[in-house]
């Protein structure tokens, strides 16, 4: 049986059972809404534009933090990777950052840019870089030195060795730190919305909670991780599984 | 002379900061357009030597000269094919090709000149082609079409066939003598094989090890192609056979009393 199918049957018997159980009241609809509840809520939501608000408000905040923070990790990972000095100072911060979850720095950043955008996409910003920059160093310290010496007797040195085959050959690791810094940002983005003004589908999942609206609640929840499944498998494992092939080091 | 190796010394120091002396008082002088084999058991120091010529590694005393200039870093007109073929993944054969040449033609010229070295290794059905849609062997030859590329005065290779099938490696060697003919490059040529260096040299520098020293240094007399001529090349693998059989014995005496102290 292919995956696909297999994983059609497993979602189909999830929402099977879900609806059953519902239907037989094994557990009241205050506490889990029926299938039929959360898909109303999100026809609903979807009819009067607020979810899709929501989304595109996400969205630009998610795409202005993933390209800062894919920018500034790839440049610091770059300065890491080049400067002993930069690596023994700086690269300790950054292994120290990396370690705690981006949304603590939401208090400071809503006192530093107000409640609004500034504030979450800070967050994400920070959620998103230092796993960049983590990967650049390693990616960059890696290279296979067979290839810098090729380049060498060919002429290549200084910058042009740099650009034309360091950066080259670290594509895939540049390509998981991308993957890995949109799933750290993405989840910052969603605690950041959780905890300041909307719109924004974390921000709409806290006001259906505090209105007891639990089917809306559900059904954020179900787009929050459709989204974040979407993205990571069609869009980046993609990507990251054609590069590991060409650059010969997946068969 | 066209290359001059002179009084080449090469000591590594080791982490415990013992002193490693890899390569021991070398002395070569290579004539233009020769194809010369260094041989000698694995650890000797060729791949150190050939890096020097190479100008990849620096030598702890001594001069290497190449065409009147001394070596002190890479350059163009020493090419270099290693043991793995050392494409780069994310280009195709014809940028891999074209990549020595980027800057001192324009791109049309730099792809019609890939194209004539592709022919010579007949790999131009292989243009559009990224290495890991090859075999070894055929990545093995653009890099040899992507060192010639550059039009070198030498041609330094390292085991270039070490890591191949033995078919592949027999049918490259034709190609490669093919090719030496043609162009008349200077080839320095690696291997810890008798037979290889005798089937493709016009001499072969037998190297000793721990120092790593020049035993001998042998002028085949043999004509080309050598396929036909058995006895004689049976008779010269005796030869060396029996001038690295000592240095063999050492290999192996060294290792078993490095197990014996363990
Ligand atoms: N960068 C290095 N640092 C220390 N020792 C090295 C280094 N490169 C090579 N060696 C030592 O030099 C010796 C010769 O190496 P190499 O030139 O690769 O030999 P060969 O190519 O003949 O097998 C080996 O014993 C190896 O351990
Ligand atoms: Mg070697």
């Amino acid at each position: 049986m292919k995956p696909a199918v297999k994983r059609l049957l497993f979602y189909s018997g999830l929402i099977l059972f879900w609806g059953l159980g519902s239907h037989f009241e094994l557990w009241h609809e205050t506490i889990l809404p029926s299938p039929f509840s959360v898909w109303d809520s999100l026809v609903a939501g979807f009819s009067d534009m607020t979810l899709v608000y929501d989304l595109v408000a996400s969205f630009r905040r998610l795409f202005i933090g993933l390209v800062v923070s894919i920018l500034i990790g790839t440049a610091l990972g770059i300065l890491l990777a080049r400067s002993i000095t930069a690596d023994e100072t700086i690269g300790s911060m950054v292994l120290a950052l990396q370690s705690v979850p981006s949304i603590i720095w939401l208090p400071l950043a809503m006192m530093w840019f107000g409640l609004g955008e500034g504030a979450i996409i800070f967050v994400v910003i920070l959620g998103g870089t230092f796993v960049m920059t983590l990967n650049v160093r390693t990616g960059i310290k890696n290279v296979n030195p067979l290839y810098i010496k090729a380049a060498r007797t060919m002429g290549s040195n200084g910058i042009d060795l740099f650009w034309k085959v360091i950066i080259p050959a670290s594509v895939p690791y540049l390509v998981t730190g991308a993957r890995l810094a949109w799933a750290f940002a993405w989840r910052a983005l969603m605690a950041g919305e959780l905890l300041s003004a909307g719109p924004g589908l974390g921000y709409t999942l806290r006001y259906a909670s505090d209105f007891g609206n639990m089917a809306l609640v559900i059904g954020v929840m179900i787009i929050i991780g459709v989204v974040g499944a979407v993205v990571d498998q069609m869009i980046f494992q993609r990507i990251e599984k054609n590069v590991l092939k060409r650059w010969g080091l997946e068969t | 002379m066209f290359i001059e190796i002179q009084q080449i010394n090469k000591i590594y120091t080791d982490k415990d900061n013992r002193a490693n002396t890899v390569l021991q008082d070398i002395n070569l002088e290579i004539p233009k357009g020769q194809f010369v084999s260094i041989l000698g058991p694995s650890g000797c120091g060729k791949s150190t030597l050939l890096a020097m010529i190479a100008g990849l590694t620096s030598a702890s005393s001594g001069d290497i000269i190449v065409d009147e200039k001394k070596v002190m870093k890479p350059g163009k007109d020493r090419g270099m094919v290693f043991q793995e073929a050392a494409l780069f993944p994310w280009m195709n054969v014809t940028e891999n090709v074209v990549f020595p040449l980027r800057k001192e033609m324009n791109k049309k010229q730099a792809a019609e000149r890939a194209r004539h070295f592709l022919q010579m290794v007949q790999l131009s059905n292989y243009a559009d082609h990224y290495p890991h849609e090859l075999s070894g062997g055929m990545q093995q030859r653009v890099s040899i079409a992507r060192s010639l590329a550059m039009d070198p005065a030498v041609l330094l290779m390292d085991e270039p066939f070490g890591a191949l099938d033995e078919q592949t490696r027999s049918r490259l060697h034709g190609q490669l003598e093919k090719i030496w003919i043609d162009t008349q490059k200077t080839i320095v040529f690696v291997t810890h094989s008798i037979s290889e260096s005798i089937k493709l040299s016009d001499r072969i520098v037998v190297m000793g090890t721990r120092p790593g020293t020049v035993i001998a240094d042998t002028t085949v007399d043999i004509p080309r192609p050598r396929e036909e001529h058995k006895q004689q090349v049976a008779a010269l693998e005796e030869h060396i056979m029996g001038l690295l059989k000592t240095e063999i014995d050492k290999v192996i005496n060294e290792e078993l009393a490095y197990e014996a102290r363990r």
